[in-house]
């Protein structure tokens, strides 16, 4: 009687421990989600993240969109921050810059983080930045100011996207948040867009 | 299954000198499977009436348009009467009502309460495979309750008591922005420790049912309940710790200052509603699923005819809880996702549909031709058939990205869900302890009171959702305490359901006061010759040690050989 009863306990544990494996790994899975998210929004531009790209587009297209600019500053960050203009219209493979002015309102110097997306969000796939403030932290002193280049393209194959083709104008959205005060300078934000 | 067997019947007076705790200690301490799974269906019973009286408020106040009901509940609970104070109550008492009804009251009944009770009789297995962690996951999940219900009264919103953020706990809602206060803390905690009890649960069934089948009960002739339990147990161990991992990340970004969903910091609350979501879908089937076994049992014993399809019964609740897993997007078509993904989630979706049809033609085949006597459990039953018909319905009809669009948080999608679990999980809860309740008890219960019971809750429930099927159309947002006036009519009609479905439960609550009263002693089985199951064959109460000596399994042969008549599925 007592052999079968202990090979029964011994079989128990390990479907326990098979168990407990299985929901640490559950577990796991869940915080590795995390960086896997990140990568999927950059590599598809899932959640309206822009791409971004290294040098202009080869091929120009044929539509043109409309591109609007969106910017906010959230509380906490005594920075006032605009666009150069309100929107612009660019044809597809052409490369724009827009310009964005800020301006530190404080007596201290301060430094902020930009999140960004466009809207609608199946446009980040096809909307490619060169060059932008929000790909490192900015530094302000009291009282300065500046003025920030925007430097993108609309891939032609945007074109070729039907989730797109009713879509005729795009809204790019910045928001500056106050950088965490212990970091040191410009690091490089890989993060999604928020 | 097993035809009733002699095997057992010496059962209780083997076991009776060896006696085990009496008083508040059996209860306390209690190893033993049916002592626990009386626990679980006390709380879900206690659990039960709570969420019950959370959604008879919101009715009371959805009544009429105009909020009056809950700036007049915050004055007497929190001193405060303003109109903002009672739009907040009313965020807190759906919040409290749905997690109280999910976590504390429909799975405590199918898995802990009918779970624990019947899954080791009814395998012929003496006990669960781990006692000792099934008394700490039914403590667990005690603790877990009184963390719910501690939420409601400590600091949530700025100025407000309790989380009114949904059972969803959303960020930025449930993140320091919305609620900075620690009610959400206490929500997220309570998850956690009910989560915690439902993974060490869904262990312990798993390590019973691969392990403890007495000889000759070989996989495909398990009950389909025990089947049910199986796969439930599956899901959750799949899904529960995807849940604790964002309310990990959303703890920490509350209190100690990461940024998973914090745009500030790269987080993206978005991200929160996929991780929520891959646990939130199948989450719906651990709610379902464990019914779909007890309605088998029950139409298989009433309708005194083998489950119909048995083999494709079983594959159906596998491929539901296999597809559960693929259809999480379907929660968030509005967040913005490709066409490519919205069409992929639309047709996983719809695919659902099949295995679920499968199973809801073989319980009508199941019934037809059969010799159907028409008792309470049986009631319930063919009750759930046709309301879980109605909400997989109105499933299919949301599971279209377009329809989504326009119906997305409404009152159709309030009606789809309660369709598919008040009525659907709540029948087959109902079908399985009247089921059950003589074996349980030893006592017989009032069939006259058990069918008003049906009654009263059939006509309360289908009034209460069925016109908020029209309210969503019309566009009446969820989640607001007040509405057009436009929405009035079908709000009264749905507010007058709930009072008698509330009546229903007073009816329910006497019927048990009544039967322990009366005492009318229980028959080993009390359902004749349909009720095939191994649970029949021990006296009713079942003793407290059954199975100690395994069953015997018609056609399995003593010398251990398999045997060679049986096809799978015939045993059944």
């Amino acid at each position: 009687m007592n052999a079968p009863h202990d090979d029964l306990a011994r079989r128990n544990r390990q479907f326990a421990l098979g168990g407990v494996a299985f929901v640490v790994g559950m577990l796991a899975l869940a915080y590795a989600a995390v960086p896997f998210y990140s990568a999927f929004c950059r590599a598809t531009g899932y959640g309206g993240t822009p791409q971004i790209a290294k040098a202009d587009a080869r091929t120009e297209g044929r539509r043109t969109l409309r591109v609007a600019f969106d910017t906010n500053v959230a509380p906490g960050l005594a920075w006032s921050f605009e666009p150069e203009t309100d929107s612009v219209v660019v044809r597809t493979g052409k490369t724009a810059t827009v310009f964005f002015r800020a301006r530190n309102l404080s007596d201290q110097p301060t430094a902020a983080n930009a999140t960004f997306n466009v809207t609608p969000e199946v446009s980040g796939a096809w909307f490619d930045k060169i060059q932008c403030f929000c790909f490192s932290e900015q530094h302000l002193g009291p009282h300065e100011s500046a003025e920030w280049p925007v430097v993108f393209f609309l891939d032609p194959k945007l074109e070729t996207d039907e989730s797109m083709a009713r879509v005729d104008s795009i809204t790019l959205s910045y928001t500056l948040f106050a950088a965490p005060p212990d970091r040191g300078d410009s690091r490089e934000r890989p993060g999604p867009a928020g | 299954m097993a035809s009733v067997s002699e095997f057992a019947h010496s059962e209780a007076e083997v076991h009776e000198e060896h006696g085990h705790p009496t008083g508040w200690r059996r209860y306390l301490f209690s190893t033993n499977h049916k002592d626990i799974g009386t626990l679980y269906l006390v709380l879900a019973i206690c659990a039960g009436i709570i969420g019950m009286l959370l959604s008879i408020a919101i009715r009371a106040e959805l009544m009429f348009p105009g909020a009056h009901v809950f700036p007049v509940l915050s004055a007497i609970l929190d001193g405060d009467g303003s109109h903002d104070a009672g739009k907040n109550l009313y965020n807190v008492f759906f919040s409290a009502h749905a997690v109280i009804m999910i976590f504390f009251m429909v799975m405590p009944a199918m898995m802990g309460g009918f779970g624990n009770w019947f899954v080791p009789l009814l395998i012929g297995a003496p006990d669960m495979a781990f006692p000792r962690l099934n008394n700490l996951s039914f403590w667990l999940l005690v603790a877990g309750f009184v963390m719910a219900m501690i939420s409601m009264f400590v600091d949530g919103s700025p100025g407000f008591k309790g989380f009114g953020g949904g059972w969803v706990l959303y960020p930025p809602m449930a993140s320091t922005v919305g609620t900075p206060g620690p009610a959400a803390d206490f929500f997220i905690l309570s998850f956690h420790l009910a989560g915690m009890a439902s993974i060490i649960g869904a262990i312990n069934f798993i390590a019973t049912i691969f392990n403890m089948r007495a000889p000759g009960m070989t996989m495909f002739r398990m009950p389909l309940f025990v089947w049910s339990v199986l796969v439930t147990a599956f899901l959750l161990l799949l899904a529960l710790p995807v849940l604790a991992g964002a309310l990990t990340m959303l703890l920490t970004d509350r209190n100690f200052h990461t940024t998973f969903f914090e745009p500030s910091g790269g987080g993206d609350p978005i991200l929160y509603q996929h991780i929520f979501w891959f646990f939130g879908h199948p989450e719906v089937y651990i709610l379902i699923i464990p019914g779909f076994g007890m309605i088998s049992q029950v139409v298989a014993t009433f309708a005194k005819k083998p489950v119909f399809g048995y083999a494709g019964m079983v594959y159906a609740m596998l491929a539901i809880g296999l597809l559960g897993f693929m259809v999480w997007a379907h929660h968030m078509f509005t967040t913005g996702m490709s066409l490519a993904a919205q069409r992929y989630f639309v047709f996983a979706t719809m695919v659902i549909a099949v295995p679920t049809g499968v199973k809801v033609f073989s319980w009508i085949a199941t019934m037809w031709g059969g010799s159907i006597s028409l008792r309470p459990p049986m009631l319930w039953a063919i009750g759930f058939i046709f309301v879980f018909t109605v909400g997989g319905v109105t499933g299919v009809v949301l599971a279209n990205a377009a329809i989504d669009r326009y119906v997305h948080d409404t009152y159709y999608v309030v009606a789809h869900f309660h369709y598919v679990m008040s009525l659907g999980a709540v029948f087959s809860i109902f079908a399985g302890f009247y089921y059950w309740f003589p074996k349980m008890t030893g006592y017989l219960y009032d069939e006259r009171l058990a069918k008003w019971h049906f009654w009263v809750s059939f006509v309360g429930i289908n009034l209460t959702f069925f016109p908020q099927h029209f309210l969503g159309f019309q566009g009446m947002p969820r989640r607001t305490i007040d509405y057009a006036d436009a929405y009035w009519l079908w709000n009264f009609v749905s507010s007058i359901g709930a009072y008698i479905s509330g009546a229903g439960t007073l009816v329910f609550l006497y019927l048990i006061y009544e039967a322990f009263k009366a005492k009318r002693a229980a028959p080993a089985n009390p359902w004749g010759p349909g009720a095939t199951t191994l649970e029949w064959s021990v006296p009713s109460p079942a003793p407290f040690h059954t199975w100690e000596t395994p069953p015997h399994i018609p056609g399995y042969d003593e010398h251990g050989a398999e045997p060679v008549v049986a096809a799978p599925g015939s045993a059944h």
